[in-house]
């Protein structure tokens, strides 16, 4: 029973993780940008809720500079993908590989001392058997994920802004004839995965583990990207799926620590595996926003 | 923006002096260009060096450790040049998927899967010898092209863009490579009964006979004969998509696909050919790299690409070719470039100093390469338009 608790209490903290980038890759996603620089702003803004932590001896700062970070990698996507018109792709490349190599090697030439953030207990739900404490006893960015989830909804289906970012991703020959901003829309939804992202690294870094390891999101960012997919691009799918992918992660940690053995090569290639199945099963034409991955330059 | 001149090339088609203006604006957005890129490198170059200065190290002294580890002495060159070989395989690779519009990115699977099968291959033949090396460079030619089979179908069958799909094979060629060489009843090494040690995640040695051949070997280094390999294919690659019809075609696909329905081009056919293509120099690097220099294969136990076998060069060949523009003649010096600098970087190690910079140099070369070019795009596309908008007042 204890066994449980504490998968539990390890996958919630894993998917908390992915939902965070899975929630800003959605947004980006619906309005045509397939960003994988999603891993780029999540390593980046790790470092830096680390660095700033470190500097400014407060858990706040860490994840006040977690943010700027996850918002200047944003930017300089949007600027490059979305103003000069570079293959996104290409973008995404080089700032997954700047990410690496710029924090690996200022982690390798400071010696850092991070702060950690507290962890809060929720009276009276966190005492709930099996689930209370997965969900109700966590580092305090954790809690903000239940206002953010209907939140993005909201921002996506509720608002003018998020028709525009879906019609965006969609159509955006139309959306110009209309009046709409094509290219200043996906810059801005590149910007809330920013956000998303900066969130999502400092939680990792100065919430979870309060230190900074080189490569320490291991490919999340690319995890959170399936789960988009695996979720078909939709808020609960994407929600489900991040539960899901954390789930196997917590069981590949756990499961060898109390006596199973398992091929850990299947559970880590998972969530890619289960992203491509999905593909395949999906019916043609209803793969995700029509323009997502397309560039888009202007009549005049 | 004043100047008559600066309209000039859009009235192309109407007869007169125009021709010679349109030359001349040419020639300045060549010149631009230059000037830019000159800039976008300074750029690059004074970042990388700000960072450096932040870890408290001398950018001189850096730059003369990365100069004298990739080019200083002849195992420095010999380093430099096994690195370019698998560079410049996949970037030529990377040329074919990307000229036919296919976004290929999934370079460091398919080289994993291609040392995978090579392995297997290599460990199963009767015989060892010269043959055997021709057979193990094909079978992982054969396993990259493999690993690009499904993404193929899945964009010209499903209509799933080849972009996610490449992507997330990535991942998973990493973990089967992990579990061929973690099961001792598929490919790990088999240890002697009276070892003390475990078997370590990684496959037995091949047979010395099935090692690449050497061009020039001394002390300390072996200059195999991969360079040569890769830059034959570079230059056949580049003859084949500039002065052949099958190039032609291809390129005319990448640039129009519903243009190219009139050349009687098939999309499946010629797309997921070009895709399946550019896996399978992928994984014949793979092979390159198993029989020129690690005789085994190793594969970590990561989620990530460093620690992984094919160890971060099928990303470098991906970024040789877009710097190079898609043109694998151009990959040919910008692949020794980054060869240069990967070889010169795993020297500073020595230094002190981090050797991921080498990421950082190579991520601000690419942006800086690819934006100048943009620019001169967007420069001639809005004079374009002015005119556009002119003719119709």
């Amino acid at each position: 029973m204890d066994d449980v608790a504490l998968i539990l209490d390890s996958a919630a903290r894993l998917s908390a993780l992915l939902l965070f980038a899975a929630l800003g890759e959605l947004v980006a996603e619906r309005a045509g940008t397939l960003n994988i620089s999603v891993e780029a702003m999540l390593l980046g803004s790790a470092f830096s809720g680390a660095l700033g932590s470190w500097l400014a001896g407060s858990a706040l700062a860490g994840l006040a500079t977690a943010i700027l970070c996850g918002l200047l990698i944003a930017s300089v996507q949007a600027l490059l993908s979305h103003r000069l018109a570079v293959d996104q792709f290409i973008t995404g490349l080089s700032l997954n590989l700047l990410a690496l190599g710029v924090t690996s090697f200022l982690f390798a030439s400071f010696d850092m001392d991070s702060e950690s953030m507290g962890t809060f207990r929720v009276p009276l739900l966190a005492d709930l058997p099996l689930v209370g404490d997965a969900l109700f006893d966590q580092s305090w960015l954790f809690y903000l994920l239940y206002p953010l989830v209907p939140c993005t909804w909201w921002l996506l289906y509720r608002t003018r802004w998020g028709l525009q970012v879906r019609s965006v991703g969609e159509n955006p020959e139309s959306c110009e004839v209309t009046g709409i901003d094509v290219k200043k829309r996906r810059r801005q939804a590149i910007s809330w995965c920013g956000l998303m992202c900066g969130l999502g690294g400092a939680y990792l870094s100065v919430g979870l583990i309060g230190s900074f390891t080189p490569n320490m999101t291991a490919g999340r960012g690319f995890i959170a990207i399936a789960a988009v997919i695996f979720g078909r691009w939709t808020i609960r799918g994407t929600v489900a799926a991040c539960i899901v992918f954390g789930g196997t992660d917590a069981l590949r940690l756990a499961l060898p620590a109390l006596g199973f053995e398992l091929t850990p090569q299947l559970l880590i290639a998972a969530p890619y595996l289960l992203a491509l199945v999905a593909m395949l099963l999906i019916r043609p034409g209803r793969q995700g926003p029509a323009a997502l991955g397309r560039g888009y330059t202007e009549f005049a | 923006m004043s100047a008559a001149a600066d309209v000039a090339p859009v009235d192309e088609a109407t007869p007169g002096d125009s021709g010679a203006l349109a030359r001349r604006a040419r020639w300045s957005d060549a010149g631009l260009f230059a000037v830019l890129l000159a800039l976008a490198l300074l750029l690059a170059l004074a970042l990388a060096s700000a960072l450096l200065a932040v870890a408290d190290a001398s950018p001189a002294t850096v730059f003369d450790a990365i100069i004298d580890g990739s080019l200083g002495s002849a195992p420095a060159l010999a380093t430099t040049l096994n690195h370019t070989s698998l560079i410049l395989v996949v970037a030529a690779g990377t040329c074919i998927a990307f000229r036919a519009g296919m976004v290929n990115i999934g370079q460091e699977g398919q080289l994993s899967i291609g040392g995978l099968t090579a392995t297997a291959v290599a460990l199963g033949l009767p015989f060892a010898g010269p043959w055997a090396v021709v057979i193990i460079l094909l079978a992982g030619a054969a396993g990259g092209a493999i690993w690009a089979v499904a993404p193929a179908f899945l964009r010209f069958r499903r209509g799933v863009s080849e972009v996610v799909t490449t992507l997330l094979l990535n991942f998973v060629a990493f973990q089967a490579v992990s579990y061929a060489v973690n099961q001792p009843r598929l490919l790990q090494e088999d240890v002697r009964a009276d070892s003390v040690t475990a078997p370590s995640p990684q496959s037995n040695r091949l047979p010395d006979d099935d090692m690449l051949p050497a061009l020039s070997s001394g002390t300390g280094y072996r200059l195999h004969v991969g360079i040569v390999i890769a830059v034959v294919l570079a230059l056949a690659v580049g003859f084949l998509i500039r002065r052949t019809t099958l190039g032609f075609r291809l390129r005319v696909f990448g640039f129009n696909p519903r243009a190219a329905r009139r050349l009687d081009v098939k999309p499946g056919v010629m797309g997921g050919g070009a895709l399946i293509a550019s896996a399978a120099f992928a994984g014949l690097a793979g092979a390159v790299l198993l029989t020129g220099v690690t005789m085994r294969l190793q594969g970590g136990f990561s989620s990530g690409v460093y620690g992984s076998f094919s160890n971060n060069f099928g990303w470098e060949g991906l970024v040789v070719a877009l710097v190079a523009t898609y043109d694998p003649v151009y990959a040919i010096p910008v692949g020794f470039l980054f060869g240069a600098l990967r070889a010169g970087s795993g020297a500073l190690t020595a230094t002190g100093i981090s050797p991921t910079i080498a990421a950082v140099v190579q991520a601000l070369v690419l942006i800086a390469v690819t934006v100048p070019a943009l620019l001169i795009v967007q420069r001639r596309r809005r004079r374009e338009v002015q005119a556009l908008r002119r003719e119709r007042i």
